[in-house]
């Protein structure tokens, strides 16, 4: 009997198990890099199909979000997404799109690694850091009022929940990657309550993962390690905004914003975006870099255990890179979108 | 060349707080130097400073300037700090950050200047657990505030002669709070025209500084991102044992090391760089009109890190604290 239902699992199972994932393209250079990723992952002939959301350019409930329920509701449906760079209005308006999909979808933790690119000339060779951000509350609470006229206060909250979220997912995550470190970047000596409860319960949750070196350090110290000498620095975890600090900084080292993947992760669903903004100053002109996209969409698949494709996409983006003949010009080359993309398709 | 009036090579009272850690080591590295060079300067030394004992607390308001190795313990240090400048109201923190000839840095050409607003933001210490498990930490701007460090970094950039003012700010996300800030730099930038004014976000600004920093040259903030972009331009350029510092209000001027850390790893082990405090001394000497002192010092530690080629650890050689102290007065008066 079990035999048999095993052999007919293995027979039903289709081989090419076509998997819906969603994507949203977003604005500025957001379709042209969108694009390169579809076409590449076209050529891999990896199996999945995308299913297109656009975000609105007004607010559609009543938090002043951008987002619908529906899509929400599809993206936990479909598990997995990968999306643009999205504008965020500055000043008063709406809610961050960035900000609202982490919240409602709950998605606790964003995943940044950066690691130096044969190729790619920094002043910081032999980086490999992973920034590990808390991504659904402290500074980004969105609580903000004018106390008296000329006084306005924000409200960082800090809860327990999310800090044994985050600081277990940093440790499993350095456990399943093989990461020998873990350190976290507080502020303590300041916000004593609130990065003080981040840092404890870091501590103890770090008690679980013995196998795993576990250390602190002040944001600030640790801003003056990564611009000094990074190459020591292994998988950092941290709150709100200083992770969104030092997750752009360790992109710098490696040489921007263009080679940076970032995963949001939650207990329903998944997120992968590309780390950099709009760059409105070179949308719609073929010369963004799709790489921190695709590197991003690597990621997702590994995480839906597509590791094939994701490896066979990523040597050949790395090799493309490495011999840097087709590099766009953020890297100081003078490759177009489309060549760039060529060249990876064509190394596949 | 500075023509002074008669009189004024008179004795000049500074307040001197050695502190903990490394503060002991480079302060003496200052005072040695300092004798060396006859410099009319009598220290008022505050040993065993403490802030909470109020005996030196009337003793901080003696003398306009101080010179500060560095305040206190590592787990009390920040909200000490933050009392300690606001009872002085020294709410303008700058961090001078430049590439030196001679040792090998991250980026070369880079000149900037931080301009940190020193007295609310994140460092208001009002916190308090509004239900089991959930702490709120409140984050206080205030218009008067961001318009004096505003109109601070803009006076500065005016008087030492810089052609451009970075404001570095989350206004994306703190709507209110840094919009407020950002609304204030707007205003001043309006009545320096001849100035160049620009603003950047808090991240892209620290991806900026390890990528390009030739770009900027002075940059203003709020107090938390300060502290942060401190200390990245700190060590994209020769490391916190060279970026001197300095935090000036209306009525006093203190100068310390333009990050503020303890260094308790290195502490009286004769290793530390006293490169910082003593270009910040020279800031001090600048202040109290005796520019003199001030270029010889500063052409002493070039030439002894550039020609001499010796230096402490942080920055690529093996001199002690002592050795390095020793060839910055041989070099003197050069
Ligand atoms: N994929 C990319 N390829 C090349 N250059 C990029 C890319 N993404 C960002 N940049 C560059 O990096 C700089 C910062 O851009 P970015 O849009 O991220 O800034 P931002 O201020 O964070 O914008 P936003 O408000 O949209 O997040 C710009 O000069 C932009 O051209
Ligand atoms: N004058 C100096 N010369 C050389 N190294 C220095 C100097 N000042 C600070 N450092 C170094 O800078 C680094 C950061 O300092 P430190 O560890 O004290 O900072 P921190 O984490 O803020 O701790 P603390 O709260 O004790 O200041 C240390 O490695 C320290 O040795
Ligand atoms: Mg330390
Ligand atoms: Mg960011």
């Amino acid at each position: 009997m079990n035999i048999i239902r095993k052999a007919s699992t293995t027979i039903l199972r289709p081989q090419f198990n076509y998997q819906k994932v969603i994507l949203f393209p977003g604005d500025g250079i957001g379709p042209e890099i969108s694009k390169a990723v579809i076409d590449i992952f076209d050529a891999a002939k990896v199996p999945i199909e995308w299913e297109f959301h656009e975000i609105h350019k007004k607010r559609v409930t009543e938090q002043g979000d951008l987002i619908t329920e529906e899509t929400l509701k599809q993206v936990k449906a479909l598990k997995y997404a990968l999306k643009g760079p999205f504008e965020t209005p500055i000043g008063k308006g709406y809610r961050s799109i960035n900000v609202t999909l982490r919240k409602r979808l709950q998605l606790f933790a964003n995943v940044r690694p950066c690691k130096s690119i044969k190729g790619v000339q920094t002043p910081y060779p032999g980086v490999d850091v992973v920034t590990i951000r808390e991504n659904t509350e402290g500074e980004y609470s969105g609580l903000e009022h004018e106390v008296v006229p000329g006084v306005v206060e924000n409200l960082k909250i800090v809860s327990y929940n999310a800090c044994q979220n985050i600081a277990q997912y940093a440790f499993e995550f350095a456990r399943a990657n093989n990461r020998k470190q873990v350190v976290a970047c507080h502020k303590a000596g300041v916000m004593k309550q609130g990065d003080g409860l981040f840092l404890k319960v870091c501590d103890d949750v770090a008690k679980n993962y013995p196998e795993i070196e576990f250390s602190e350090e002040q944001i600030d110290t640790m801003a003056f390690k990564l611009a000094n000498d990074p190459t020591k620095i292994d998988v950092m975890v941290m709150p709100n905004l200083y992770g969104d600090i030092v997750s752009d900084l360790c992109a710098g080292l490696i040489g921007g914003l263009g080679l940076t993947a970032s995963g949001n992760i939650g207990k329903d669903c998944e997120v992968y975006e590309a780390v950099h903004g709009t760059a409105p100053d070179i949308a719609g002109k073929n010369l963004a870099n799709p790489t921190a996209l695709l590197l991003s969409g690597i990621m997702m698949l590994k995480a839906m255990r597509l590791n094939d494709y994701a490896n066979r996409i990523e040597t050949a983006t790395y090799s493309v890179l490495e011999e840097a003949r087709f590099l766009t010009g953020d890297l100081g080359g003078k490759s177009t979108t489309t060549d760039y993309t060529k060249a990876i398709i064509d190394k596949l | 060349n500075y023509l002074q009036k008669p009189g004024e090579g008179a004795l000049k009272n500074v307040t001197l707080i050695p502190g903990v850690g490394i503060g002991p080591e480079i302060t003496n590295s200052v005072k040695t130097v300092f004798e060396a060079l006859h410099v009319p300067i009598k220290f008022d030394v505050l040993d065993n400073f403490n802030f909470e004992n109020d005996d030196s607390k009337s003793q901080l308001r003696k003398n306009e300037c101080i010179l500060l190795g560095v305040m206190t313990e590592k787990n009390q240090k920040y909200t000490d700090n933050y009392k300690f400048y606001k009872y002085l109201d020294l709410y303008s923190n700058i961090t001078f950050a430049f590439s030196v000839e001679g040792i090998t840095q991250r980026h070369n050409n880079t000149d900037i200047v931080v301009i940190r607003e020193n007295t609310e933001g994140e460092y208001s210490g009002v916190e308090h657990e509004v239900y089991p498990g959930v702490v709120e930490s409140i984050k206080v701007t205030t218009k008067q505030a961001s318009l004096r460090i505003a109109e601070y970094a803009f006076e500065f950039a005016h008087l030492s002669g810089r052609r451009k003012v970075t404001a570095v700010h989350k206004a994306n996300i703190m709507k209110l709070v840094d919009g407020l800030f950002l609304q204030a730099c707007r205003e001043v930038a309006q009545r320096y025209s001849f100035i160049k004014y620009e603003e950047m976000i808090i991240d892209n600004c620290c991806m900026q500084l390890v990528k390009n920093p030739t770009q900027f040259d002075v940059m203003v903030m709020p107090n938390l991102y300060g502290s942060i972009v401190q200390n990245v331009v700190a060590g994209i350029t020769g490391g916190v044992g060279m970026a001197a510092g300095a935090s000036i209000g209306k009525d006093h001027a203190l100068f310390s090391q333009g990050c503020r850390h303890t260094g308790r790893d290195i502490a009286g082990k004769n290793v530390v760089n006293p490169s910082a405090m003593l270009v910040s001394s020279t800031l001090l000497l600048r202040h109290l009109g005796l520019p003199n002192f001030a270029d010889q010092i500063c052409r002493a530690v070039q030439h002894t890190i550039q020609d001499k080629k010796i230096k402490t650890k942080d920055i690529g050689g093996n001199a002690t604290t002592d050795q390095f102290t020793s060839e910055v007065i041989r070099s003197l008066g050069r």
